[in-house]
């Protein structure tokens, strides 16, 4: 399958296979009015399969969420059809408006314009508990 | 604004502060009875709770404070839809120090992230409870002299139990603490408690669903009731809530210095007969609390340059 090379935009590569939807839906990227292809299942010679998100235009990602779904993941800015910079993805301390607690005891689901935060707690097991109630994400 | 939230709010070494401070009131009650002459403890209780809402109060009245507050949300302006952040702001405007309970987990640390007064959770859904925390602290404590060295069984619902998982918790910073988990399979300690605090903490625990043969080791007994109110589904409550039941036969094997531990209300878990028993802790537990609630409001108020 071919898909086209950005000339300006950012590409999210690296992702964990089948991770590639949730980054989509968390980054907001839906909402967008510019050309994106979300690929799954690549084949890659590190990763086996993997998935890419290629953004054909010239936007700023929230860095936290990439960490915060697949912090292997690596983000490429291109210009001009040039890669000019990788960024580095490291997993976020804290998440503010990302995720929905899920605990239906939690204050969040009642207190009105509570944000919604998240700490990372367990960086070895990737885990972000409701600074709330304490849920895991 | 110092709060206290969490039972890991307070250090070792503030936990050791507060059992001193609770001790010298218990010998020594006038040179406390007006320390807090003039200051206001408002109670926010968004649902029922008499024993620690009562609690509060006498131990600031004991203080020589008063007290102001509601004891169920359809008395407070939540009934009209106002926000805890809202009832915060409004009650720093009232009072020198809350204490907070509500249905919902993380209540408190809402409260206590807008209001401009210390606030002291007593009580968020089945999340935290530290003051109940301080009162198990205190009762060891008195009665047993130490913390380390201590096995301690924790009996009945371990799941949504927050005085169990809060006492764990402050157990977990003491040396050579021993922990015996009886329950039900399915009101187990959830594996997050047992992996964040037990296994990190390198505490040795065993899982068990009998009583009888876990008895003899214990040092500490805390049983506790299955609350209704945790459950969404009443067949499930039904179904586990007479699953241990303390009656004297069982405490047969029991050390003679066994400490019976219960943050109560009991419904059935502990037989009646049993509060004869010397080894039965739990009625000095409540004054043990407001001992340890007074030494938690002097503090904070302290800390706020309120007194």
């Amino acid at each position: 399958m071919n898909i086209d090379s950005i000339q300006n935009g950012v590409v999210i590569d690296h992702i964990t296979a089948g991770l590639g939807m949730r980054l989509y839906e968390l980054l907001g990227l839906a909402s967008l009015d510019v050309s994106i292809a979300l690929i799954k299942n690549v084949g890659s010679k590190k990763m086996g399969k993997k998935d890419i998100i290629k953004i054909d235009a010239d936007i700023e990602l929230d860095l936290d969420v990439i960490g915060f779904v697949d912090p292997d993941a690596t983000v490429n800015i291109i210009k001009d059809g040039v890669l000019v910079e990788k960024r580095s993805i490291d997993m976020p301390e804290t998440l503010t408006n990302v995720i929905k607690c899920k605990n239906p005891r939690c204050i969040t689901t009642c207190e009105q314009e509570l944000d919604h935060i998240f700490k990372l707690t367990d960086k070895e097991d990737k885990v972000y508990r409701c600074i709330y109630c304490e849920t895991k994400a | 604004m110092r709060s206290v939230i969490d039972i890991l709010d307070l250090t070792v070494e503030e936990l050791e502060e507060l059992i001193t401070t609770a001790l010298d009131i218990i010998d020594n009650p006038k040179k406390y009875a007006h320390i807090c002459e003039g200051k206001k403890l408002a109670t926010l209780f968004f649902e029922p709770s008499t024993r620690t809402r009562l609690s509060f109060e006498a131990a600031m009245y004991e203080l020589g404070g008063n007290v102001l507050g509601f004891s169920e949300a359809k008395s407070s302006s939540a009934s009209k839809g106002e926000s805890i952040a809202d009832t915060a702001k409004v009650v720093s405007c009232y009072a020198d120090i809350i204490a907070m309970r509500h249905p919902k987990e993380g209540a408190a640390l809402v409260a206590a992230n807008n209001a401009t007064i210390p606030v002291i959770n007593a009580g968020d859904g089945g999340h935290c409870h530290p003051t109940q925390t301080l009162a198990d602290l205190l009762t060891i404590r008195r009665e047993k002299g130490k913390f380390d060295g201590l096995t301690v069984g924790f009996c009945g619902d371990l799941k949504f139990g927050r005085t169990v998982h809060s006492l764990i918790n402050a157990l977990s910073r003491y040396n050579n603490i021993k922990i015996v988990l009886i329950s039900p399979d399915e009101l187990k300690l959830p594996s997050y408690v047992k992996k964040d605090v037990l296994q990190k903490n390198n505490i040795p625990y065993v899982q068990t669903t009998d009583l009888e043969s876990a008895m003899p080791e214990l040092d500490i007994l805390y049983m506790t009731r299955v609350q209704q109110e945790r459950f969404f589904n009443e067949e499930d409550y039904l179904r586990l809530k007479d699953s241990y039941i303390l009656t004297p036969d069982k405490l047969n094997n029991a050390k003679s210095d066994l400490a019976i531990l219960h943050p109560l209300p009991r419904v059935n878990e502990i037989s009646v007969a049993i509060d004869k028993d010397p080894r039965a802790c739990y009625f000095k537990q409540v004054l043990n609390g407001k001992y340890m609630r007074m030494a938690l409001i002097l503090k904070l108020l302290k800390e706020a340059g309120t007194i």
